[in-house]
């Protein structure tokens, strides 16, 4: 889960490192009191889970309440790149003498977590990394010793940071720790005129598996964007919208994907990602297609499901019993393969729903969903 | 031979005495495999009846080993206590560790593959199907009964997917099945196996398959361009993900124009290796190829 800058300012604090004041709102009017109480001049930044908010106009200086009132007015409700922006955060003003980059990433072929560090922050590290490779360090850290003071230092001095960086490093390290991060990014840290090393800005995220143990996560979880998402994610599914017509169930993450690309390569655009896991019981079947079906983009559906230990009869009489409280209204292409396949396709002609109709081999039922979707 | 798994094999199941791990220690063993004991620090001593056969629960892996000569243990305890289950398996010795739970944290992920890596201990997973050597033994959740024995390996970040070209090419057969798991983090990666495949006399062909997310199908590529003379052919799921949306594994997710389906394709054709556009068209190339070959 990616969080929101402010919700990564938050963190950075509790942990100890350094943020410029701010506060978070949804109202211009709010915007113009909390400049008030910042002391006038404030950074007005929209709170969207994407890069790129200064070049969209995301991010602006208003020189005092007023201004900053017209300036969150602007920005509220602004789309940034398929993002909405819904909050505001308005920051105190920060005399930057230098800007830096600091991050922890998982490094997934080493199967470890990696320091990237730069002298040179505030612009995309990829492009640093790019132009001047020199200038990013990247140095791996074992996971059974963590960033120590040494290890901190070891990083500052590879990334040709100021010593008074090493505390942040060391911190940062902790918020990855402690708060079960997958990512955390500042950029840039900054030394101020003043001396003081201060978060500007920070992206942070959080592992979902680590839910279990991460009490606090209850309050940042942010509602789903999308209606269909928020009503699947309530009944336990896997559910990812998409902009097409064509709504797919299948079983295990691999063949869903791999569903998509099938019914993406016969001319139709799939309308979401859902994947009913292994068991494929009758409720989850009649929950999946509930979902499906109160998309008004859906024009066909394609039930793609491999019987494994779950075999195929299972998951027919599954559909079956489905069907009994679920008012399909659009035709649902099923392809079962796999353990009992003939006898999986048996319940299914037995049925005989008109709107129920069965293909033999995973591409061929592609084919036929998607004829079907581009029909309607 | 086969690889990582066979008939010899002496398998331990921790979490045996839970839902899951009874369901597949009972399909395990009808599959052949040889399960000795399972590991349960509160049910030490009892035994399980599958069947036809009692099997042991041991208080400790340590235990378990030293009464059976078990080499492999299968694991099935919940994602918060799955660190611990493994390091303990790690610090009995046990030559290869096999991690069924999903969900796992990756800090612990991380911390257990590193350190099993320290013990000599292999791990495959976490969030995996297991492997099957078939007509010898299955360690883990991947039907037995899809296929028989044969000379195609197999190596697959998706377990219905391993199934499906397991059915497409069931009349050939297969030394070993081989679900490395969709979790960013996994302890036997696509070369490992590419690496053991190549050297199974056994196996002739390599049938890849491989997902959106990460770089380990394009470091997979370089890896047989250098080292793997037997034929790959590969699959790869989620040209249409979006970016910045994980597609239910929790690797599995495009970041920016990293890890993307396409430079996935691109990189292992330039390899050499043929690429199905379908899991079927995957399978025909396999037919293809052997075809060639005979």
């Amino acid at each position: 889960m990616d969080l929101y800058e402010h919700q990564a300012r938050q963190l950075f604090e509790d942990h100890g490192i350094l943020v410029p004041r701010a506060e978070v709102t949804d109202s211009s009017k709010e915007a113009r009191e909390i400049a008030r109480r910042l002391g006038g001049r404030v950074v007005v930044k929209a709170q969207v889970k994407t890069g790129g908010r200064g070049k969209a106009g995301g991010v602006k200086l208003a020189a005092d309440p007023a201004a900053a009132e017209l300036t969150a007015r602007q920005i509220l409700g602004m789309d940034i790149k398929g993002h909405t922006v819904g909050t505001v955060m308005l920051a105190q003003p920060v005399d930057i003498e230098a800007e830096f980059y600091v991050s922890y990433v998982l490094d997934r072929a080493a199967g470890r977590f990696l320091a990237i560090a730069s002298a040179e922050g505030g612009m995309e590290i990829e492009e640093v990394a790019a132009t001047r490779p020199d200038a990013v360090a990247r140095i791996p850290v074992d996971p059974a010793e963590g960033v120590t003071s040494a290890k901190a230092a070891q990083i500052a001095d590879a990334a040709r940071l100021p010593a008074q960086t090493v505390d942040v490093l060391v911190r940062l390290w902790d918020v990855l720790i402690r708060e079960d991060a997958v990512l955390v990014e500042v950029n840039p840290l900054v030394r101020t005129a003043q001396g003081q090393i201060l978060a500007l800005d920070g992206k942070v995220t959080l592992d979902d598996n680590a839910q279990f143990r991460q009490a606090r996560w209850g309050e940042q979880e942010s509602a789903h964007d999308d209606p269909l998402e928020a009503a699947a994610a309530e009944k336990g599914l896997n559910y990812v919208k998409l902009d097409g017509e064509v709504g797919i169930i299948g079983n295990g993450a691999g063949l869903v994907m791999s569903t998509l690309d099938v019914v993406a390569g016969c001319g139709a655009r799939p309308a979401n990602f859902l994947d009913i896991g292994g068991g494929a019981s009758a409720q989850i079947m009649a929950d999946g297609l509930s979902v499906i079906l109160s998309d008004p983009s859906v024009k066909s559906v394609f039930v793609n499901v491999f019987g494994g230990i779950t075999t195929c009869d299972a998951v027919a009489d599954g559909i079956v019993q489905a069907l009994e409280t679920v008012q399909l209204t659009k035709p649902l292409v099923v392809r079962l393969d796999g353990n009992n396949a003939a006898r999986g396709r048996a319940i299914l002609d037995d049925r005989a729903h008109p709107l129920v109709q069965q293909a033999t081999t995973m591409d061929g039922a592609a084919h036929r969903a998607a004829e079907l979707a581009n029909a309607g | 031979m086969a690889i990582y798994l066979s008939k010899e094999s002496k398998v331990l199941v921790q979490g045996m005495t839970g839902g899951e791990g009874m369901k597949h220690t009972r399909r395990m063993l009808a599959a052949g495999t040889d399960v000795v004991g399972g590991v349960n620090p509160r049910k030490a001593g009892q035994t399980v009846d599958f069947d036809d056969r009692a099997v042991p629960v041991f208080g400790s892996v340590r235990d378990g080993i030293e009464a059976t000569g078990a080499d492999v243990t299968v694991v099935f305890v919940p994602p918060a206590f799955t660190k611990a289950a493994v390091v303990e398996a790690a610090d009995a010795g046990i030559a290869l560790a096999v991690v069924i739970t999903e969900g796992i944290p990756v800090h612990d992920s991380v911390a257990f593959t590193t350190y099993a890596k320290t013990k000599g201990t292999r791990i495959i997973g976490p969030n995996c199907p297991g492997l099957i050597t078939p007509g010898q033994s299955n360690a883990g959740i991947i039907p037995a009964d899809i296929t028989k024995s044969g000379r195609i390996g197999l190596v697959s970040k998706s377990g219905t997917l391993t199934y499906q070209l397991m059915y497409e090419l069931r009349d050939i057969g297969f030394s070993t099945c081989v679900g490395i798991g969709g979790d960013p983090v996994v302890g036997t990666t696509h070369i490992d196996c590419l690496a053991a495949f190549e050297a199974d006399p056994e196996t002739e062909l390599v049938v890849m398959i491989g997902e959106i997310g990460g770089d380990a199908e394009e470091r997979a590529a370089a890896y047989i361009r250098e080292h793997v003379t037997k034929p790959v052919v590969g699959y790869i799921a989620g040209f249409t993900a979006p970016e910045g949306r994980t597609m239910g594994h929790a690797g599995a997710i495009v970041s920016g124009s990293s890890g993307t389906a396409q430079a996935k394709k691109e990189a292992l054709e330039a390899a050499g290796v043929r690429v199905g556009g379908t899991p079927t068209e995957t399978a025909q190339l396999v037919l293809a190829v052997l075809a060639a070959e005979a």
